[in-house]
C-alpha cells in the first residue's frame, strides 16, 4: 500500500499527458480530502485515510473493461480498482453464481436482464450520479432531439430503470433507479478494402452480394451475427422484419435457411469470432467485405492498409442502420457502507471525462461527450465526436497514425451514426432454437 | 488407496454427478429451475443438427485417426529398430516432442501463414505457374482442420507406440527371418500384432481429443464449421446450461461407447500383463 501511494504522488509529477494539469488536479484532491474534491469531482465523502485499503473489481468484457483505465481511475481515486477480463458468458456465468466475487460487473442490455432478474444487483441511485443530466437521452430517455431511438433489441433505455433499490423487474419510462450505468458505446457496421471493392459501401446488401463471393466474412457470434445477416437480407429485399432483435422462429427459419444457401454458394470465405481473427482476415487478404467492429478497422488502418468502416444510415424504406451496443456498470447487490461510497466514486470518476478520452481514441464512445471532450485535443474531438476533417494526423491509443490531416472518420458524427441505429444487442427469446439453427449455418 | 479415491471423487464424479443433474433441469431466459425432466435430452436427440455435428466429428476422427497411425506407427518403427543407439533414439524421441514446448494455439495458427490465400504455398504455386488461381481450400476447410489435427495430435500415437515396440524381444527378427518370412510380413505378422496395446491406447487418446476438440474447428475451419463442444459452448453463452449439460452427457456415452469398441478390439490390460 505505502508503495502505491508513493507511486501516485510520483506520477503525477512525472506525467506529461495533455491531461496533466487537470489529473494533478484529480489526484491532489483525492489525497488531501473531501475539500479540496469537491471542486473538481463533486464531493467525495470519504477520507482518503480510510480508503486507501479498498479494492473494487471491477469484472467483464476486455474491450469494456479495460486495465489502463483502471490503473487511471486508482490513481485518481487514491483507492485499488481491479480489472478482470472474461468474455461475456464467463461473465455472467460468475455474477450469478459467485457474485460476493465481484463488485462492479460489466453489463449488456441483456445481461442486465438476466442479473436484474435474478436479484444480484441494487440499483444505482440517479441523484447520485453527478452528471446524470448530461448523459445523451439516447441511453436516459430512448431518443434524441424527440426521435424516438430504436427498440428493436435491448436498447439500453429499455434496461435501465427499476423503481426501487432492490427491486427485480425493469420498468418503463425514467424512474429514480438505475440497473446500469452507461460507460462504453458504439455501432457496428462493415467493414471493407475501398482498393478492391472499388465502391462506397453504404448497403448491407453489399455484404452477401455474390461480386465478393469466397471474400466476405460474418461475425460468428449467434446472438448479433444474426442481425448482421437480418440487416442484409432486409437491404437485399428478401424480407421485411417485426423486430430484427427478437426474431420470430419463422424470421429465424427465412434467415439460416438464406445463410445456408448463401455458404453452399461458397459466399462467405470465414466466419469469425474475435476482434483479432477478423483483423488478420482483413489484412492478409483472406476477405474484402466483412461484419466488423470499429476498433478492427482502426486496426487494419494501422498496418498500412486501407480499409473503411461502412457508414450505413438508415433509408426512408426503413433498411439499413447500425447495430448498436452499450456495455455499462452495475453495483451488486452486497456493496455497502464505504465500499459502496468508493463504488459511487468511481462511477462518476466514468463520468470526469478522463475515459471518454481515452475510448474516443478506440473509436468507441463516452454517453457523456461534454467532459470527455475536455480530455481530447480539440483535432481528435472535432474527428472522433463531430466527424470533422482531421487538422492534424490522428494517432490509435499506442500511438500509431491512423488518419492524416483532411481525413474525415467513416460515417460521419457520433449523432449521425447514433440517430440511425436499427437495433440493439440482445439475446431474443427464441433464443435456444435460433442456436441451433446457427450451427446448422455452421455445419451446412 | 484412499487419497486416490479422495481425488477421484472430488475431481471426476462430482463434477460429472453434478453436469448429469443440471441435464434433467428446467430453464428459461433467466433462470436454472432443478427439476427431473427429459425435456433436453429430447431437444437434442431430435434436433437434425446433433447427427450433422456427430458424423462431422467422427469423420474427422477417423481421418485423424488414420494419418496419426500411419505416421506415428513409422516414426516409432523408425525410432526403435533404425536407431542402433538408444541413447541416440531417446534423443530422437526427445526431438519429436520440441514442438510441443510451445502451445497448442500457437501451433495451430502457425499454419495460417503457410495455407493462406497470400501464404507460402499459394505464393509459391503462383509464382512457379503451377495454379492461376490460389487454392482456397487449403486454409479454412476441412482440409485445414485435419492437417492441424494431424500436426497437433502424432504424438499421441508415437509415444504408446514407441513404447510397446521398445519391448519387443529383437530375436523373434531372427525367427521370423528364419522361418522365411519378408520385411513385409514380418511388420504385418510380428511387430503389428505386438504393438497392438500401443495402437489402442494411441487411438483412445487421438479419439477422444478430436471429438471433444472445440478450437482447432473454429480456428483451422474459419468458423465455417461447427463442433460438438462449439455448439454447446454457444448454448452456455446465454445461459443455457441445461441443454449444454445434457449434450454433454450424450458425448460422453458416445465417447465412452468409442473407447470400449476399441478396448474390445485390443484388450490393452492384458496385453501389457503379457509383456511384464
Amino acid at each position: 500500500m505505502a508503495q502505491r501511494r508513493k507511486n501516485g504522488a510520483r506520477i503525477g509529477g512525472v506525467d506529461a499527458n495533455t491531461a496533466i494539469s487537470r489529473r494533478n488536479l484529480l489526484r491532489a484532491a483525492a489525497a488531501v480530502g473531501a475539500a479540496a474534491g469537491s471542486q473538481v469531482i463533486g464531493a467525495p465523502t470519504i477520507w482518503a485515510q480510510e480508503i486507501k485499503d479498498i479494492e473494487l473489481r471491477h469484472v467483464g468484457v476486455s474491450y469494456s473493461v479495460v486495465k489502463a483505465i483502471g490503473d487511471q481511475a486508482s490513481k485518481d481515486l487514491g483507492f485499488k480498482v481491479t480489472m478482470q477480463n472474461l468474455d461475456t458468458s464467463a461473465a455472467i456465468t460468475r455474477f450469478i453464481t459467485q457474485p460476493q466475487t465481484v463488485d462492479i460487473p460489466d453489463l449488456e442490455g441483456w445481461q442486465t436482464k438476466v442479473a436484474v432478474a435474478r436479484g444480484i444487483l441494487q440499483g444505482i441511485e440517479v441523484k447520485r450520479i453527478k452528471e446524470f443530466d448530461n448523459i445523451l437521452p439516447i441511453f436516459t430517455k430512448g431518443e434524441y432531439e424527440g426521435k424516438k431511438v430504436s427498440r428493436q433489441g435491448i436498447s439500453p433505455y429499455e434496461a435501465m430503470y427499476i423503481e426501487k433499490k432492490d427491486s427485480t423487474k425493469i420498468v418503463e419510462g425514467v424512474h429514480d433507479w438505475m440497473t446500469f450505468l452507461p460507460q462504453v458505446y458504439n455501432a457496428d457496421s462493415i467493414g471493407y478494402r475501398p482498393d478492391i471493392v472499388g465502391h462506397p459501401v453504404t448497403r448491407w446488401k453489399d455484404l452477401i452480394d455474390p461480386t465478393y463471393k469466397g471474400r466476405s466474412a460474418i461475425l460468428d457470434v449467434p446472438n448479433i451475427g444474426i442481425m448482421d445477416a437480418a440487416l442484409a437480407l432486409e437491404s437485399r429485399g428478401d424480407l421485411v422484419y417485426k423486430n430484427k432483435g427478437n426474431m420470430t422462429r419463422q424470421e429465424i427459419d427465412t434467415t439460416i435457411n438464406a445463410l445456408i444457401a448463401l455458404k453452399k454458394q461458397g459466399q462467405f470465405r470465414a466466419t469469425w469470432t474475435t476482434f483479432e481473427q477478423s483483423v488478420e482476415l482483413m489484412a492478409s487478404g483472406e476477405v474484402v467485405i466483412q461484419s466488423m467492429w470499429s476498433p478492427a478497422v482502426t486496426a487494419v488502418l494501422a498496418k498500412g492498409i486501407p480499409c473503411i468502416y461502412a457508414p450505413v444510415n438508415e433509408q426512408p424504406n426503413g433498411k439499413e442502420g447500425y447495430r448498436g451496443w452499450c456495455n455499462g456498470m452495475g453495483l451488486m447487490r452486497h456493496l455497502s457502507g464505504k465500499k459502496l461510497e468508493a463504488a459511487y466514486e468511481y462511477l462518476n470518476w466514468y463520468y470526469a471525462g478522463w475515459q471518454g478520452g481515452f475510448v474516443a481514441r478506440h473509436g468507441y464512445y463516452s454517453p457523456v461527450p461534454k467532459t470527455a471532450e475536455k480530455f481530447m485535443t480539440a483535432n481528435e474531438y472535432g474527428y472522433w465526436y463531430l466527424g470533422k476533417p482531421a487538422a492534424d494526423v490522428i494517432k490509435d491509443p499506442y500511438g500509431a497514425p491512423i488518419a492524416k490531416a483532411g481525413a474525415v472518420r467513416d460515417g460521419g458524427s457520433f449523432i449521425e451514426r447514433f440517430t440511425n441505429i436499427a437495433c440493439w444487442n440482445t439475446v431474443m427469446d427464441q433464443n435456444q432454437y435460433m442456436i441451433q439453427r446457427w450451427n446448422e449455418f455452421k455445419s451446412a | 488407496m484412499a487419497p486416490l479415491l479422495a481425488v477421484l471423487l472430488v475431481f471426476v464424479v462430482a463434477p460429472l454427478a453434478f453436469v448429469v443433474a443440471v441435464s434433467f433441469f428446467h430453464y428459461d431466459n433467466f433462470a436454472i429451475i432443478p427439476a427431473f425432466s427429459f425435456e433436453n435430452y429430447a431437444d437434442v436427440l431430435t434436433a437434425h443438427l446433433t447427427y450433422e455435428l456427430y458424423v462431422t466429428m467422427i469423420w474427422f476422427s477417423l481421418l485423424t485417426w488414420f494419418f496419426t497411425l500411419i505416421i506415428g506407427f513409422t516414426v516409432a518403427y523408425f525410432l526403435v529398430f533404425h536407431v542402433r543407439n538408444p541413447l541416440i533414439a531417446i534423443g530422437l524421441f526427445l526431438v519429436c516432442t520440441v514442438p510441443f514446448w510451445t502451445s497448442n494455439v500457437i501451433r495451430m495458427i502457425s499454419w495460417l501463414p503457410l495455407l493462406g490465400k497470400q501464404g507460402l504455398i499459394n505464393s509459391a504455386l503462383l509464382a512457379t505457374g503451377v495454379t492461376r488461381q490460389p487454392l482456397q481450400f487449403l486454409l479454412f476447410s476441412d482440409f485445414s482442420v485435419v492437417v492441424s489435427y494431424v500436426h497437433l495430435f502424432t504424438i499421441f500415437m508415437i509415444v504408446p507406440i514407441f513404447n510397446s515396440m521398445s519391448r519387443i524381444d529383437r530375436t523373434l527378427f531372427e525367427a521370423a527371418a528364419d522361418a522365411g518370412s519378408s520385411r513385409w510380413q514380418t511388420l504385418l505378422h510380428v511387430v503389428v500384432p505386438l504393438c497392438k496395446s500401443g495402437i489402442a491406447l494411441g487411438s483412445i487418446f487421438v479419439v477422444t481429443l478430436v471429438m471433444g476438440d472445440f478450437y482447432v474447428v473454429k480456428v483451422m475451419s474459419g468458423g465455417s464449421r461447427a463442433s460438438i463442444v462449439s455448439a454447446m459452448y454457444d448454448d452456455i453463452s446465454t445461459l443455457l446450461f441445461p441443454h449444454a449439460a445434457a449434450n454433454a452427457v450424450i458425448l460422453m456415452i458416445i465417447v465412452v461407447i468409442m473407447v470400449s469398441l476399441i478396448l474390445r478390439v485390443v484388450d490393452v490390460r492384458k496385453e501389457l500383463a503379457s509383456q511384464r
